[in-house]
């Protein structure tokens, strides 16, 4: 059994009215990425600002490295590295004064501090760019930097806060490179993401928020088979009368049959073996595949059926509530549906 | 339940008392350079301890030169030179107020919040680096000054002194600044301190004239104010003439003490207080 290095049990916060996190539980494994995956709001931050001492839950307990976040939070900060959301870096310092400064404040001295900040520079490809102002930097650049910064003291746990929102595509892959080779030296990741492509490239584990609970939690391989909506698509040589019937056993729901009677489609069980399955029933009924593909449910659909429907770059999910209520009100109270026309 | 076997590399470990207070001075070093890196890359900030030190002692000793009277005799230029280094002391800690604000606002703050530092380094380091340069405002009256004719009448250590009680002065007030910064809502709101509190209270004061010309009410105020009892104080470490010696009130009577009184009192309440603001600032 693993040892667990971030323990989250229960934890509840409210800003105001709104409540962020109604009951938050899950464990992370030394040594493994984790990905807290969730749309925007549903209370990813806020659970990484709780374990990062920044925050104070309500209720609930966080641990890291068994230690508690709230009764001994200067412990915690010595183990641990940050990549807030929101670039934390000093606009006016140089990107090497940056790191530098960081190492000095976690008491690295000044000499190390110098050391490990060249050494990041260069892992981050920012050498070039060491020794301009913040402020002439690009949001990528940014990005790595604050990465370079969360990693200066060789951090053995390490939190990162939505690492690659805004990146481009190249700047994303260098940061996953980044993220990977963490792992051989043992640290362990818990990173955010809106992107379910990136837990499935990076999470050992993902626990799926939405609106401060969590609503799955698995590998991403278990996330995906659990919601079993896999793909089933042959393509035949000719049309056969017995095709339809002779798969039908297999899939669940109806077969769609395509306009020319070549192209078969169907839901099916992600199921091992399925295609062979599939082509053995085919050819007993004498039917010639040209094609078969069985398409395994990404990420996305899974969180698309997992938080009922709306996407991860949809707006905050309790403010387009509220605006929803506040629209049926306003039907309901002045019955101003003229109003909504104009609006259309 | 399953707990953790990281284990912590020999610096993380739990420090004694004396290592952590070595920290803190590390980490206020740390802070106060890169608020003195800041303000090399942004001389601007610089203004207002540089030129407006500048255009005031020129402006006020040719403008106000010949028109006011000192009370007991004395050049006017050697009245004013107190008063004038306590107005743009007093006035440039409003940037300690606008610097802070400016930190809350940035993300920064979060960076530092969660580094194993001493917290309150961040404020520390503000003051410290706020200090130099009114060091440098000092000096550059005091440089302006001597070019336009002022002349202390005492020896070295006595106006050194001199120079000292008023930066301890603008230094305790750097901390009124400071927690005016956290609990405004913007830097540009913070800004505001300088002309709703600093100017009139180093205007209503024996700075640039001598309070026996004002009104009964508000001479009371000005004998009172301890910016009076700074700019006498300097005046009488420097020799200069001081008209505030003949006003029969213990504060002018005894201008050295009532100003530390002041400095120390102003210190002891603003700095706990700022660093009250600090934490509940930064609580969620």
């Amino acid at each position: 059994m693993d040892s667990a290095v971030i323990e989250v049990e229960g934890l509840t916060k409210r800003y105001g009215k709104t409540v962020a996190l109604a009951g938050v539980d899950f464990s992370v494994s030394g040594g493994t990425i984790f990905g807290l995956l969730g749309p925007n709001g549903a209370g990813k931050t806020t659970v990484v600002r709780i374990l990062t001492t920044l925050a104070l839950a309500d209720s609930g307990r966080g641990r890291v490295a068994g230690i508690d976040v709230v009764r001994h939070p200067g412990e915690v900060r010595r183990l641990i590295g940050v990549a807030a959301q929101d670039a934390t870096l000093d606009p006016l310092l140089t990107g090497r004064q940056n790191l530098v400064l960081v190492g000095e404040l976690s008491d690295m001295g000044r000499g190390p501090s110098k050391a490990r900040a060249a050494e990041l520079l260069d892992q981050f490809e920012l050498t070039d760019a060491a020794d301009r102002v913040l402020k002439g930097y690009s949001g990528g650049m940014r990005r790595r930097l604050d990465l370079a910064a969360s990693m200066m003291t060789r951090p053995p746990v390490l939190f990162l806060d939505e690492p690659t929102t805004g990146l481009d595509p190249t700047s994303r892959q260098r940061v996953w490179v980044a993220i990977r080779a963490l792992i051989d030296e043992g640290v362990t990741v818990l990173l955010t993401t809106q992107y379910l492509e990136e837990a499935d490239a990076l999470a050992d584990r993902v626990v799926v928020v939405d609106h401060g609970k969590v609503i799955a939690n698995g590998t991403p391989l278990e996330l995906k088979e659990a919601s079993r909506t896999a793909h089933l698509e042959v393509t035949l040589a000719a049309a056969h009368p017995a095709a339809v019937e002779a798969i039908s056993p297999h899939v669940v729901g109806e077969v769609t049959v395509s306009e020319d009677g070549r192209r078969l489609s169907a839901g099916v069980d992600a199921t091992t073996g399925l295609a062979t399955v599939v082509v053995r029933a085919l050819d007993g009924a004498g039917a010639l595949v040209d094609n078969i593909e069985v398409r395994r449910p990404s990420l996305d659909d899974v969180f698309f059926s997992l938080t009922g429907g709306h996407l991860p770059d949809e707006e905050e999910p309790a403010q387009m509530e509220g605006t929803h209520a506040v629209s049926a009100d306003g039907y309901a109270a002045d019955g101003i549906a003229g109003e909504v026309r104009i609006h259309v | 339940m399953t707990t953790t076997a990281i284990a912590a590399p020999a610096r993380f470990e739990r420090s004694s008392w004396a290592k952590r207070a070595l920290g803190a001075v590390s980490d206020i070093w740390s802070m106060t350079r890169r608020n003195l890196v800041h303000i090399s890359r942004e001389p601007m900030q610089l203004s207002d301890v540089t030129l407006q030190p500048v255009l005031f002692t020129v402006l006020f000793v040719y403008i106000f030169g010949g028109a006011i009277p000192i009370p007991g005799g004395g050049h006017f230029v050697d009245f004013l030179l107190a008063g004038l280094l306590a107005l743009n002391l007093v006035t440039s800690t409003m940037g300690t107020a606008v610097g802070l604000s400016t930190d809350l606002h940035e993300g920064m703050i979060d960076r530092f919040r969660a580094l194993p530092m001493w917290r309150s380094a961040v404020l520390v380091g503000r003051s410290l680096a706020d200090l130099l340069t009114s060091c440098l405002c000092a000096l550059i009256v005091a440089i302006t000054g001597f070019v336009v004719g002022w002349r202390p009448a005492a020896g070295v250590l006595s106006t050194v002194a001199g120079f000292a009680l008023v930066l301890f002065f603008a230094y305790s007030i750097s901390w009124v600044a400071a927690c005016v910064g956290m609990n405004s809502k913007s830097p540009e709101s913070a800004a505001s301190f300088g002309f709703i509190v600093l100017f009139p209270m180093a205007f209503v004061s024996n700075a640039m004239v001598p309070t026996q010309h004002m009104p009964g009410w508000l001479q009371a105020i000005a004998n009172w104010n301890p910016v009076s009892a700074v700019v006498a104080g300097a005046r009488h470490l420097w020799a200069n003439p001081n008209p505030s010696a003949a006003i029969h009130v213990w504060s002018m009577q005894h201008p050295v003490e009532t100003s530390l009184l002041w400095s120390v009192g102003i210190l002891a309440v603003a700095g706990p207080l700022a660093a009250h603001f600090f934490r509940r600032r930064t609580i969620e």
